[in-house]
């Protein structure tokens, strides 16, 4: 295993965006960081920019105006990084199946530009913080 | 905003881990003083209008439960009661108490949120913690109730799927005991800090006559001396059978705005043990068969104001036409007003003073203008909490005084 | 209705028969809405009249494509009675649908009247800034995901 892999799985930096989500997802993200979840003890750090973080925590459908700014953040975000899709929008596009202005979901985008990819899915609407801790770290245990 | 030689907009990432939300503020600035705001949104839209055309009447609950996380409660109920009043069905008195305990609980932790967030862009992490942990006991009664956390997919036109079992109602007056006295806590350490007084008060005034004009609502209005409540005004699921007040301050500035929230938490909580008391027994959901051609509108008071729909059927099993309006729509132009001429330390707690359900409206980045240097959305919160600082310093005081101290010993 | 708002609404009434020569017609299916239809040649003048004269709150605005016509609904409040009252303009040119804007004294309006002229295609003649609301930079011109024939 590559010595950035093992890096990684030590104490992963995540960054998370939001690409035309409802702020379920997100906020439940947020309350990671609070008292009852506290993931800082795991040493999952919540980072301010893509260039700082070893996995992307992916919110919403993607719309048709998300789309570059998704990929763009990809592409600043260094190699290798794990793409989680958190969320039934993030994973298929939820209920918001269809929509004129959908553009996801966050697979279809990421593998336009990187068909090798690393995507992982979280399922839920919204996925409870425990749902997401438990599908970061098994994630990351199987790499 | 006509775009001007003298200041390019520069496009910065939108992202930072507390702002959740996409989004795409533009300011203009002269030196240190906005002259200028614009937004431009596009990021959250989801066309969600137009999926709902596709939807049965009955669907379309689930989906505008999730065009925002925090009114997920509010947008379904304005929309069935546009359909009841559509339809002319009544839903039984024991649906009414069930979707008015649902939303207060809801603008419970919704203002506990706004606190929290409020706290961290001014550089009160602890009372962003604290918030955010005592937000949770709230969610857990909500999930306790219906199942989920947020998406409660409760109300149904006609009625509501899940009832309150008379059998947990101690147990839920119990937690809200608890909640009570956290929030007091909260409340007394937040607005008795000599530190915030000083940072919040005369900060992003919206004056009554802006807010008039840019007809906001919610406490967006009635920290700026506008009463008006649909809960009060309209009122809708069991409000008229409860006694409770509506909270208005007439100062406009950030403080107000804080001060409206906090204490109507408190009457949200005294709405939910009321509701709990009083609720009849019976049953939950009047059977409705068809909905006949014809057009209705829905409104409910959700936690950032007034959310406002528009149902028109042609007889058939899905909308015709199905308009969506969120509270953070009229509220968010309204910093046209409060935010120009503000200071650029203070641009951050102003917008989101208005609490902007982000995905309600559509969103925000902070792209900034000033002449050809960048400012981040991080350097804008470090030049706000750094404000705080110094206020701090100059009063000699530490922020937070009293400190925030859990005697319970909580969870 | 309690007493003061049956009053309140009585005077709501009386109000309306100041413009009662620009509509079409008064529709009140129940006591606190209310319908006032118009063609859309008068519908700023019935809108201001609502804001200013009346004090009424605007809520939003509602583009319909209704197949031989357009129709814009203009939503307002009033927050004394809780009567919410819609004008509803009726957009006959369906080839070049136009209608004047409300904006100028109705900032509230503003952001609406943008996104529909984005997804109906419905030009708002005199709004003072005009530009692209809620779709995507890249989004197609002339294509208006809201009408019947939607994104074909």
């Amino acid at each position: 295993m590559s010595w950035k892999i093992k890096a990684l799985k030590k104490s992963p930096w995540v960054f998370h965006v939001n690409t035309g989500a409802c702020n379920n997802c997100d906020i439940e993200i947020v309350d990671l960081l609070t008292p009852r979840f506290d993931v800082e003890r795991f040493g999952i750090k919540l980072v301010g920019s893509p260039r700082h973080a070893d996995a992307l925590l992916v919110t919403g459908v993607v719309t048709a105006q998300a789309v570059k700014r998704l990929e763009e953040v990809y592409k600043q975000t260094p190699k290798p990084c794990v793409v989680f899709a958190i969320g039934a929008c993030a994973c298929q596009t939820g209920i918001m199946y269809g929509g004129y202005h959908v553009a996801g979901p966050v697979d279809k985008i990421i593998r336009q530009i990187d068909p090798g990819a690393i995507i992982a899915y979280v399922p839920g609407c919204p996925p409870k913080p425990e749902a997401i801790i438990s599908g970061v770290v098994k994630v990351l245990s199987a790499l | 905003m006509k775009q001007t030689n003298k200041n390019p907009v520069l496009a910065v990432g939108p992202f930072h881990p507390l702002q959740e939300e996409m989004e795409f503020y533009q300011l203009t600035l002269d030196g240190e003083i906005v002259t200028d705001i614009d937004v431009r949104l596009s990021y959250n839209h989801r066309g969600i209008e137009k999926i709902s055309e596709t939807l049965q009447f009955d669907q379309i609950p689930y989906l505008v439960s999730r065009i925002c996380g925090i009114c997920s409660a509010s947008h379904p109920l304005a929309y069935v009661q546009a359909v009841e009043e559509l339809a002319d069905v009544k839903p039984p008195v024991r649906a009414l108490y069930v979707r008015t305990i649902i939303n207060e609980l809801e603008r419970i932790h919704s203002h506990l949120l706004w606190v929290g967030l409020a706290g961290h862009f001014i550089g009160y992490d602890t009372v962003f913690m604290w918030a955010w942990r005592y937000r949770e006991p709230v969610l857990d009664l909500l999930e306790e109730i219906t199942g989920n956390r947020n998406n409660y997919g409760n109300v149904k036109v006609g009625g509501c799927r899940e009832d309150i079992p008379n059998e947990i109602k101690p147990k839920l007056l119990k937690e809200l005991e608890l909640i009570e006295r956290k929030t007091d806590m909260l409340t007394k350490a937040v607005l008795d800090d000599p530190v915030l007084h000083a940072r919040l008060k005369g900060v992003g005034v919206l004056k009554k006559e802006d807010a008039v004009k840019f007809c906001v609502t919610g406490p967006t209005a009635r920290g700026s001396g506008i009463d008006i409540d649909v809960r009060r005004d309209d009122p809708y699921a069991a409000y008229n059978d409860l006694d409770w007040k509506v909270i208005v301050q007439q100062q406009g500035d950030v403080f107000a705005k804080a001060v409206v929230r906090l204490l109507e938490t408190f009457e949200s909580i005294k709405i939910v043990k009321q509701a709990l008391n009083k609720m009849p027994d019976g049953p939950i959901l009047t059977e409705v068969k068809e909905i006949p051609a014809g057009e209705a509108v829905g409104h409910a008071e959700a936690p950032r104001g007034e959310t406002f729909h528009y149902v028109r059927s042609d007889g058939g099993n899905r909308p015709v036409r199905h308009k969506v309006r969120a509270p953070s729509y009229v509220n968010v132009p309204s910093f046209k007003a409060s935010c120009l001429g503000q200071h650029i330390a203070d641009v951050t707690i102003t917008l989101a003073a208005v609490d902007p359900c982000y995905s309600c409206t559509e969103r925000l980045a902070v792209v900034d203008r000033h002449q050809n240097t960048m400012l981040t959305f991080d350097e804008l919160l470090k030049m706000s909490r750094q404000k705080t600082e110094r206020i701090a310093t100059d009063m000699g005081l530490p922020k937070l005084n009293p400190p925030l101290v859990d005697k319970d010993g909580g969870p | 209705m309690k007493v003061h708002k049956i009053m309140e609404q009585t005077e709501l009434t009386e109000q309306l028969e100041k413009i009662r020569g620009k509509l079409i017609a008064i529709e009140q299916p129940r006591p606190n809405r209310l319908y006032l239809s118009c063609e859309s040649e008068n519908s700023r003048e019935i809108v201001k009249f609502l804001f200013e004269d009346v004090g009424a709150r605007f809520c939003v605005a509602t583009a319909i494509d209704a197949d031989h016509c357009f129709e814009v609904l203009y939503h307002f409040s009033y927050d004394r009675t809780g009567c919410v009252i819609s004008v509803k303009a009726f957009i006959r040119d369906r080839n070049k649908p136009s209608i004047e804007s409300v904006s100028h004294f109705l900032p509230a309006a503003e952001w609406i009247e943008r996104e529909i002229h984005d997804t109906f295609g419905i030009e708002f003649r005199n709004h003072p800034d005009m530009r692209r609301l809620i779709l995507a930079d890249d989004w197609p011109q002339g294509v208006y995901p809201m009408r019947k024939e939607g994104t074909k």
